[in-house]
């Protein structure tokens, strides 16, 4: 029997979910017993090259690159996991959005504090991906199948359920591996 | 002598003095009803819902419901449960909630519940309403995207003359706190702390302080909200205001 | 108003904060808004904070702290509003004005309000205060000109009084009372007086209670109590001083039977005011009437001194010794939630309109935390029947469970709009033939808090045990489209008259109303369905009668018109987001200028 296969991608989060991940430590060893990494970060597989069993999202979408690449994820992956609040809820990017895109932008091209720009030029290159009018959480895009809090996820909490999900039995988690920061 | 009634709470059977509230008298008898916008010494609101419990088959509130004799209450059960964590989720999808950027956290209630209850994502979708952060006042931060809108601070902070410093303003979606502006210009040094401590999540922070108990130290990093230490840890606090 | 001219309206009631919203109401008429300023100024003369000043000026609709105008207009926007052709009215208001509603122009403004309890003359509007009914585009733009050349709102009406005592020198209104079918309440059988002289003068409290229980008599504001047994408990709780309220604050759309009850009988009230004061020992009464009929205010306060010359009110009513009882009227100031007893007496005690926990009851302890009874106008008034006639005789009529009449406002699409008092009993089936109604698709039985009910259960007969009712009957025609038009107005309704206390008032409506969006625009999938099954489910902890009851419009519609809402969900697809990539990037590649490529 083949192993379950993950796939892995950091949307608008800043990699440390990643990061968290790796501190499971010596249990990667184990997990590399069980599991084969698909796309991901962690083997640096940029483009999937099969479909995947298990896929851990980190960060919310804020741009159209964002949003294809989790779309891509929900096709290729049976189960699909909101890895980390930005994930969930948007995170520290979503605090953006009680504010108009427009108003973004302007100050972070034009006229915040510390810009410089006397040409006053903006990102409008055909090959840049498009800003959203807000952040959206991965479960308002695609059916999203589990969500694990945190900020990062605490590594114990990304082992047991990671663990639980790779041999199909009930996730059961201790008080302490839960936190939202 | 104080009368003692006899009633039960999930069948098991309880005495508590008559006209206690249910949430007291069912913490005297070692049961934990989970409570947010309920503060000991102060009288309760019944705003929440959290403490939301069945008695003789009616959804009433724990904290401002009075035990009598043969009440029939049910507590922990797969419904009322659900209903708790339901208005739980509510209020993080309701206010903007950033824990990581927050200093309450770890010790919010908020999030303690939620941690309690092992809310891993709220059902509710995120609402990002637009939410003012007042920094004006000398002494205050008041962050209204934390707010939940409990009513804590305008029951337990009064001025010397027992006049009004917090008050709800408006209504409905609208409703919010407001800081009256000229008690909050001359808010005492010891009422700004009263009024942080008291809120339950971080709506409310003093200036100048902060993040001072490390991580893995504060209040529910390890003990879950409601669990024996918890619960003398707070009602020791609220001796120690009284 | 200058300082002085407050401190004086604010002596006036005694620097009594108690009284703040007849404080509020009284400094707001000079123009028509209260500046920080003058909120400066009633905090300090009330000693209290200015907060407490602003809590409760905030929670009322009619309240502002920036100008609304000269001329303020407040255009009905409830269901029967709309579907007797408001968007017509309030777009030549708005054209006219080139202004949006919820600004000013011109010193004229123009502001959405909830139903009016003109129901049966829609669309209608207040306009500083007086009733405008039967509005069209013509009429409303003639309005706005009539403004321009600074006529007196009286001069704008175009045509003559409204019936009876509408056209009277106290209320001088357009309004009409549309009495199509009477019974005891509102037939010529009642002799001002005489019940108190010949008949209340002869009876003990507990006479008086044991008649009214004898009666079966249940309150009519929806609820039902007993009113007997609440009497008796009122009379046995004990406090120095009792009160006794009437709730004429008759907000729930498409109800406006107290407002023709109020024009008509306001004699027999308040003489039914006093003889529950007299039952249960009340000193003092309130008639708490929504701001909404103010315009009766002066013509109440001329019936109130009748009664009192007459001997029938004030000192030793009807003669009866040891039994001292006055009525005020206390106005209130737009809050749909105030129609709930204890918000009723929050708003009466000058506070918000917040619901109390319970226990303690009212009738334990209510206004000023004295023992209070709190009855509906349309109560009060067969009691005055009751002891004319007997409890045995109002329990010959309507049910077992529901005896004697009730006072039925009915709108909506029917020939013949108005009151109709019928024995209870009757089912959905006579009040349509009788009110002339044709294609019938849904009646809303007992206003948005009530129930939308579908032609199979036009049978069922009105009564507390079965279709209970305070009265609303809103009849909609195969021509309507429930969810679009009836269910989310309602919806918008509840959103906005929550008090905001409790956490599931203050949002599942609004999420619901998110879900509903979401099927009517196609996007939904059962799972929203599902979910708003569920998440309606949580109303019920809340903590009132509004609260239980605002999601009732989604509630009844899923139950009753389950097939409107599976006709618009997508089939086939178990999740879909609704998320539009191309309207998220519209705004971000408009101010970088460049073309969505997507």
């Amino acid at each position: 029997m083949s192993k379950p296969v993950i796939a892995t991608t950091s949307l608008a989060g800043c990699f440390g979910c990643h990061m968290s991940f790796l501190d499971i430590d010596d249990r990667l060893l184990d997990l590399i017993e069980l599991v084969e990494f698909n796309k991901s970060p962690i083997d640096d597989i940029k483009t999937f090259t099969k479909d995947c069993d298990i896929g851990l999202i980190e960060g919310g979408c804020c741009n159209t690159e964002n949003i294809h690449l989790l779309k891509e994820f929900r096709k290729r992956c049976k189960i699909l996991v909101s890895f980390g609040e930005c994930a969930i809820m948007g995170g520290l990017p979503a605090m953006r959005n009680d504010i108009s895109v427009k108003e973004c932008l302007e100050e972070a091209y034009l006229s915040g504090p510390s810009t410089v720009n006397e040409d006053k030029i903006l990102p409008n290159d055909e090959e840049l991906p498009m800003i959203l009018d807000r952040v959206y959480p991965c479960h308002e895009i695609v059916k999203m199948d589990y969500h694990l809090p945190g900020c990062p996820p605490t590594a114990d909490m990304i082992w047991i359920v990671l663990h639980a999900l790779i041999l199909d039995v009930d996730i059961e988690l201790p008080y302490e591996v839960i936190k939202y920061d | 002598m104080e009368k003692k009634v006899t009633f039960t709470i999930d069948n098991k059977e309880c005495t508590a003095t008559a006209g206690s509230f249910i949430v007291d008298a069912a913490r005297k008898n070692g049961i934990y009803i989970p409570t947010l916008c309920n503060y000991d010494g102060v009288k309760p609101a019944g705003s929440c819902r959290v403490c939301t419990v069945k008695v003789n088959k009616r959804h009433l509130t724990a904290c401002t419901t009075p035990v009598a004799e043969g009440m029939e209450i049910e507590v922990d059960t797969a419904e009322l449960n659900d209903l708790r964590n339901a208005v739980v989720e509510l209020l993080f999808t309701e206010g903007n909630h950033y824990c990581p950027a927050c200093e309450k956290s770890g010790d919010c209630e908020l999030q303690a519940l939620a941690y309690r209850f092992q809310i891993m994502a709220p059902r509710f979708p995120f609402q990002f309403n637009e939410r003012d952060i007042d920094a004006s006042h000398p002494k205050i931060y008041h962050d209204h995207n934390r707010c939940i809108l409990c009513k804590r601070c305008i029951r337990a902070v009064k001025d010397k003359d027992g006049k009004s410093i917090f008050e709800f303003n408006n209504r409905a979606k609208e409703v919010r706190i407001k800081l009256d502006d000229k008690l909050g210009e001359t808010l005492s040094d010891e009422l700004a702390l009263k009024a942080m401590e008291v809120c339950p999540v971080g709506s409310i922070l003093v200036k100048e302080i902060g993040f001072k108990t490390p991580i893995g130290k504060r209040k529910f990093d390890r003990i879950p909200i409601g669990t024996q230490e918890t619960t003398e840890q707070l009602s020791h606090k609220e001796e120690h205001h009284e | 108003m200058t300082t002085t001219e407050i401190q004086t309206v604010l002596k006036k009631f005694r620097n009594d904060k108690t009284r703040l919203v007849d404080i509020l109401l009284e400094i707001q008429s000079e123009n028509g808004f209260i500046s920080k300023q003058k909120i400066e100024t009633i905090a300090e003369g009330l000693d209290i904070s200015e907060v407490d000043v602003e809590q409760t000026m905030s929670f009322y609709h009619f309240f502002s702290c920036k100008p609304r105008g000269k001329y303020t207009i407040y255009l009905n926007n409830s269901l029967v509003a709309m579907m007797k052709g408001r968007e017509k009215v309030a777009d030549a208001f708005e054209k006219e004005l080139g202004c949006k509603f919820g600004e000013v122009a011109e010193d004229i403004g123009i502001f959405d309000t909830s139903c009016i309890g003109m129901s049966d003359q829609e669309p209608a509007a207040l306009i500083n205060g007086k009733v405008f009914t039967n509005l069209t585009s013509f009429r409303a733009r003639e309005i706005i000109r009539d403004m321009r050349k600074g006529m007196e709102v009286e001069e704008m009406y175009a045509n003559t009084f409204g019936d009876s005592k509408n056209s009277s020198k106290l209320v001088r209104s357009v309004v009409r009372n549309h009495i199509k079918r009477t019974g005891p309440i509102l037939d010529q059988n009642f002799q001002t007086g005489k019940i108190l002289q010949k008949q209340l003068a002869l009876m003990t409290p507990e006479e008086v209670i044991n008649e009214v229980k004898r009666s079966h008599l249940r309150g009519r504001g929806g609820a039902g109590f007993p009113t007997g047994i609440k009497w008796e408990f009122c009379r046995r709780a004990t406090g120095k001083k009792k009160y006794l309220f009437c709730n004429a604050d008759e907000g729930e759309p498409g109800t406006f039977k107290d407002r023709v009850i109020l024009t008509e009988k306001p004699e027999m009230l308040f003489e039914g005011m006093v003889v529950a004061a007299y039952a249960i020992g009340a000193s003092e009464g309130i008639l708490y009437l929504r701001y909404e009929y103010s315009y009766l205010k002066d013509y109440l306060e001329d019936v109130l001194d009748k009664m009192r010359k007459d001997g029938n009110l004030g000192k030793n009513p009807a003669g009866i010794k040891d039994f001292n009882f006055d009525i005020r009227i206390q106005l209130g100031a737009g809050a749909y939630i105030c129609g709930e007893e204890s918000a009723l007496i929050e708003s009466a005690e000058g506070k918000r309109g917040e619901p109390r926990n319970r226990p303690p009851f009212p009738v334990e302890k209510g206004y000023l935390g004295f023992p209070t009874t709190v009855n509906n106008v349309e109560t009060l008034c067969s009691v005055v029947k009751v002891i004319q006639n007997g409890g045995e005789w109002l329990r010959n009529m309507g049910t077992k469970d529901s005896t004697g009449t009730k006072v039925l406002s009915i709108s909506g699409d029917c020939l013949f709009p108005g009151i109709y008092e019928l024995e209870w009993g009757f089912s959905i089936n006579t009040i349509l033939e009788m009110a002339g109604a044709h294609n019938t698709q849904a009646v809303q039985i007992g206003g948005p808090s009530g129930a939308l009910v579908n032609p199979d259960q036009f049978d069922r007969i009105l009564c507390y045990s079965d279709l209970a009712t305070g009265g609303s009957m809103i009849i909609l025609d195969e021509s309507r489209d429930l969810l679009k038009d009836v269910v989310m107005n309602f919806t918008d309704f509840f959103i906005e008259e929550s008090c905001g206390s409790c956490v599931p008032c203050r949002n599942i409506p609004t999420l619901l109303k998110n879900k509903l969006t979401r099927i009517l625009e196609g996007k939904g999938t059962m799972k929203d369905f599902e979910d708003s099954q569920n998440w309606a489910n949580m109303m019920q902890i809340n903590r009132c009668g509004l609260g239980h009851t605002a999601a009732n419009p989604i509630i009844t519609s899923l139950e009753n018109f389950r097939h409107l809402y599976e006709d618009k969900i997508q089939k086939h697809k178990d999740f879909d987001s609704g998320f539009d990539i191309a309207s998220a990037v519209a705004e971000s590649c408009e101010f970088v200028d460049r073309d969505p490529n997507i």
